[in-house]
């Protein structure tokens, strides 16, 4: 083992500062750059010298200018940095839209097996028959919950299935001379990626009202439709919390005009094993595994957004998909000759979420996967009744799907915004709820906490957010504004971020 | 069901707080006749054991890469991952986190964004890089969509060096539009894409290592682009490459792509990788994706945030620079911790095992009779043209249990004259015994009756 033979600069303005009055566990870490060296490394490896006859003039003269860190000063800076975040495994995470539910280590286990792990995308199809077979039962499972034909599994993420599907909708108007048609119907209480992913493929997007109810309005639907409308994004249940009631209606309203539905599946986990989007008369609804199925979110990605399709967009898939034969399964890579509209990703997606997300399937089973869903429901209930006294839920006269909405008319004179209830949460040791989405109502705070929690849980989280509602009208504003003063940094400058951008260390 | 918490009475408990008798009445608003009537047809709930048999048996039907000779690479590469990698990347606060948007309890996630920045920004010699992207390909049909809107032009040119699965995402992004031009497949790298350059250009997008592993001459190329007032993309799927090749950046390319896979990430049947984005500081605002700045707290102490998102679709929505809403966070943390692990010494040596077991199997290789090596140059992948369809050649050997590599073909079907070809990759895992067996075997397969 080759040891490092020079240590590490302890000029004083590369150690953290002492007397700082951090907190005992949560010490500020020093950027990799200013602990590094260049002549530390945590690999041992022999250093052998190689000529420049194969490298042409190419060899680099330019310094790399990356620091080493030897394993125990590597581990060491990685976990003093993970201590600052926050995780589900350490607590509630009621992320309204994003299924912060449980992610079960089974699913870890599962993906890391070598026979999943250590495969390569281009080995011989002969070589990755349990790797297709992956696929495939996957894509029965989706198929079945969704009562579907078809699924497209390559897209890396729900935003990149949104995209999937609304090019299997251009292709099909293609397909059939309805090439002209460039609107898109877009619900105003959307996710930002709906219109942007219209935007992306050409589309003008006109948005839709919704009803004072929080759903979107059929005959504004109605009269939006033209010989020109491509399709119709609807997610469902929609981002306040609500199944469309009328979703039937605007599935055939737009259907009769010559459009396709595409769904956001953003939210399926309410629904799964109760209603099937299939019966809803969508055409396409791209699912995101890293929520519904468990995978992590890992603080921001991977994610993998597989999109079942109807059977008249069925053709327009993109490639690779995975066929069965005679022989064992195959894989179909290119769309030469046929209708495909291409190719989404080199390879085949996301297969580490896809074994994690079929793990996780095989554990809950059909009955368990349904019972998620209504607990999911359960709780957003529960929770929506535990807060209503304090809380202006502005659709609280009905029951809502796996999200509970408030907006912020509770803190009306109280010179407290969601913003500040927000950052009051974190000091009492909660993640916020999503704020200011959706759009459509003001100052909105979605909690969405998932099947996975507790009823003590439940309840410990209710009695804080009361806790916080009473405080805020009882005027105690400076526990809100200066907010949060326990976690690890006070509030951060965004502004002076954007205007100055420093987006690297420099010296 | 082991992930759901609630007992029956708690249910109940719950539904009488709500004020009703059951979770269907939660259901109300939906129409009857949409809702499922009969439990979905699906397997019931299995315990762990049984799921680990499932699949454990799908697992033992592939073939894994240390179950014997391996030489695949065309954009996934089969290198060492340092066991304490793993371990961390598993970790509760890094695996279980979301998106980094309330800052003061994401200071981990954030910083390791910031530093993943900086270590690809100095990789690739450019002033700043994004916080990933879902991988190589779909980096590259980014880029080139972002050098549209820099450049206000149309035409762009994809060197036919393209790893062929990149040439068709960016076709599909771009609809196959007329502003794309596609230059035939191009093994030996001598293709002439300089003089297609004018002054409707807006970029040229070239590999390097390419496809086909000939290395590429990025100063001419970007002299001649910026000439025309073109930029130059270059991508780059093997990243471990540049540590010892140079820099992009460092000879005038504009936007640098890349795949991250090859540090931290298995080879894992083709994802979760982590897409590579880097570029100059004038066009950031054009970039796509997430991008981590510095800043301070209130109290002065830095600290870092999610910024210029005024880019991005959750803000800007149909105007955003594109619909992406994640990165790879997870695939860049792997990559971060591995490329601080190895740093520049440990990286440098890295890449030269790489290089130097390349060239002992071109070495052995082009003494094989029947077979030909294609380049001149390379870092540790390389063509060789037999004298048998390739792809018979590659399938006879894999029942040989040796994974020779990629028939081009496979990629690149229906052309005649890439039917013989097969690119091979060598890594710092590739043993001398590897490369013996493999000289071995191809040399029977080549002269034998097996194939016709």
């Amino acid at each position: 083992m080759s040891m490092n033979s020079v240590g590490r600069s302890t000029k004083s303005d590369q150690v953290a500062p002492s007397g700082s009055g951090d907190c005992s566990l949560l010490p500020a870490e020093p950027l990799l750059f200013e602990i590094g060296s260049t002549e530390h490394s945590g690999v041992d490896l022999p250093d052998i010298e190689v000529d420049d006859k194969r490298l042409g003039n190419f060899r680099r003269q330019t310094p790399l200018e990356l620091p080493g860190l030897s394993e125990p000063e590597n581990m060491r800076h990685y976990v003093r940095l993970s201590r600052l975040n926050y995780s589900i495994d350490a607590g509630l995470y009621p992320l309204g839209s994003c299924t912060m539910k449980h992610n079960p280590r089974l699913n870890e286990k599962m993906a890391r097996l070598p026979g999943f792990a250590d495969v390569h995308p281009l080995q011989p199809v002969s070589t990755v028959q349990g790797a297709l077979g992956v696929i495939s039962e996957l894509a029965h499972w989706l198929m079945t919950l969704t009562n579907t034909s078809a699924v497209a599994m390559s897209p890396k993420a729900g935003a990149h299935g949104e995209m999937c599907g609304m090019m299997a909708i251009k292709a099909a108007h293609a397909a059939s001379g309805q090439g002209h048609r460039n609107i898109v119907l877009v619900p105003e209480s959307a996710h930002g990626t709906n219109p942007a992913t219209a935007a992306f493929l050409g589309y003008k997007v006109v948005p839709i009202p919704a009803k004072s109810d929080g759903t979107v309005d059929v005959s504004a639907v109605e009269e939006a439709l033209s010989a020109d409308v491509a399709a119709i994004m609807l997610t469902n249940p929609n981002t306040c919390g609500l199944f469309e009631p009328d979703v039937k209606k605007i599935a055939d309203a737009v259907h009769k005009a010559g459009g396709y539905f595409y769904c956001d599946g953003a939210n399926f986990n309410a629904i799964m094993g109760v209603i099937r989007p299939g019966d809803l008369g969508i055409d396409a609804m791209h699912i995101n595994l890293h929520k519904t199925f468990s995978t992590p979110h890992g603080g921001g990605g991977p994610g993998a957004g597989p999109v079942v399709l109807s059977d008249a967009l069925a053709p327009f898939a993109p490639v690779p998909f995975v066929q069965k034969s005679n022989e064992g399964f195959v894989v179909e890579e290119h769309g030469d000759g046929n209708s495909s509209f291409g190719r989404l990703c080199a390879f085949h997606g996301q297969m580490g979420m896809f074994t994690r997300a079929l793990t996780y399937m095989l554990s809950h089973g059909g009955d368990g996967l349904t019972q998620a869903a209504k607990d999911a429901v359960l709780n957003a209930n529960y929770l929506k009744a535990r807060l209503q006294e304090e809380f202006s839920m502005p659709y609280g006269d009905q029951p809502c799907m796996h999200e509970t909405l408030s907006d912020d008319s509770f803190l009306e004179g109280t010179g407290v915004t969601t913003l500040d209830f927000a950052k009051a949460m974190i000091d009492e040791g909660y993640h916020p709820m999503t704020m200011y989405f959706p759009l459509v109502v003001h100052g909105a705070m979605l909690i969405e906490p998932t099947e996975s929690e507790s009823l003590y849980a439940l309840d410990a989280f209710a009695q804080t957010m009361l806790d916080l509602a009473k405080s805020a009208k009882a005027g105690d504003v400076e526990r809100f504004v200066n907010a949060p003063t326990k976690a690890p940094l006070r509030r951060l400058d965004e502004t002076g971020a954007a205007r100055n951008p420093v987006l690297k260390w420099s010296k | 069901m082991r992930y759901l918490p609630h007992s029956e009475a708690e249910r109940k408990k719950m539904l009488d707080v709500i004020g009703i008798d059951s979770v269907d009445e939660l259901f109300a608003t939906v129409p009857k006749e949409l809702k499922l009537r009969e439990p979905i047809d699906l397997p019931p709930t299995s315990p762990e054991f049984e799921v680990e048999a499932h699949m454990g048996a799908l697992a033992a039907k592939n073939r894994t890469g240390s179950d014997g000779p391996f030489f695949i690479g065309a954009g996934a590469y089969r290198h060492h991952v340092p066991a304490s990698v793993d371990h961390l990347i598993q970790r509760s606060e890094w695996l279980t986190a979301y998106t980094p948007y309330q800052p003061e309890i994401s200071q981990g996630t954030l910083q390791m964004l910031f530093e993943f920045q900086t270590q690809v920004a100095h990789l690739t010699g450019m002033e700043v890089a994004n916080a990933s992207m879902y991988d190589g390909s779909t980096s590259a049909a980014e880029a080139i969509l972002m050098a549209r809107r820099q450049t206000r032009r149309k035409k762009i040119l994809l060197s036919g060096g393209l790893h062929p699965q990149y040439r068709d995402v960016i076709k599909t992004y771009l609809s196959a539009d007329e502003g794309l031009v596609c230059f035939d497949a191009d093994p030996k790298g001598t293709a002439q894409i300089i003089t297609e350059i004018d002054n409707d250009t807006a970029a040229i997008l070239v590999q390097t290592p390419d496809f086909y592993g000939n290395l590429h001459d990025i100063k001419a190329l970007a002299d001649a682009a910026h000439e025309k007032g073109a930029l130059l993309i270059v991508v780059v799927t093997e990243i471990i490459a540049l540590g010892l090749i140079e820099a992009p950046g460092a000879l005038g390319a504009d936007i640098v792509v890349g795949e991250g896979q090859s540090l931290g990430n298995p080879l894992g049947f083709g994802g979760p990788y982590v897409g590579l984005l880097a570029t100059r500081s004038k066009f950031v605002r054009q970039m796509p994706g997430r991008l981590c700045g510095q800043t301070v707290d209130s109290e002065g102490r830095r600290g870092f945030v999610l910024t210029l998102s005024t880019r991005e679709q959750h803000i800007r929505r149909e105007k955003a620079t594109s619909n992406i809403c994640t990165n790879a966070g997870l695939c860049a943390l792997a990559f971060s911790i591995h490329l601080s692990l190895l740093g520049e010494m440990g990286l440098q040596k890295l890449a030269k095992i790489n290089h130097a077991n390349a060239c002992k199997l071109a070495v052995e290789m082009a003494k094989i009779s029947g077979v030909e090596v294609l380049n001149s140059t390379f870092f540790n992948e390389f063509t060789i043209r037999v004298n048998k369809d390739a792809n018979s050649v590659v399938n006879a050997l894999a029942g040989k249990n040796i994974l020779a590599g990629l028939p081009v073909s496979r990629l690149e079907p229906a052309k005649k004259d890439l039917e013989n070809l097969i690119v091979l990759a060598t890594t710092e895992l590739t043993s001398s015994g590897d490369i013996e067996a493999l000289v071995s075997a191809l040399t029977s397969v080549l002269s034998g009756e097996e194939l016709s």
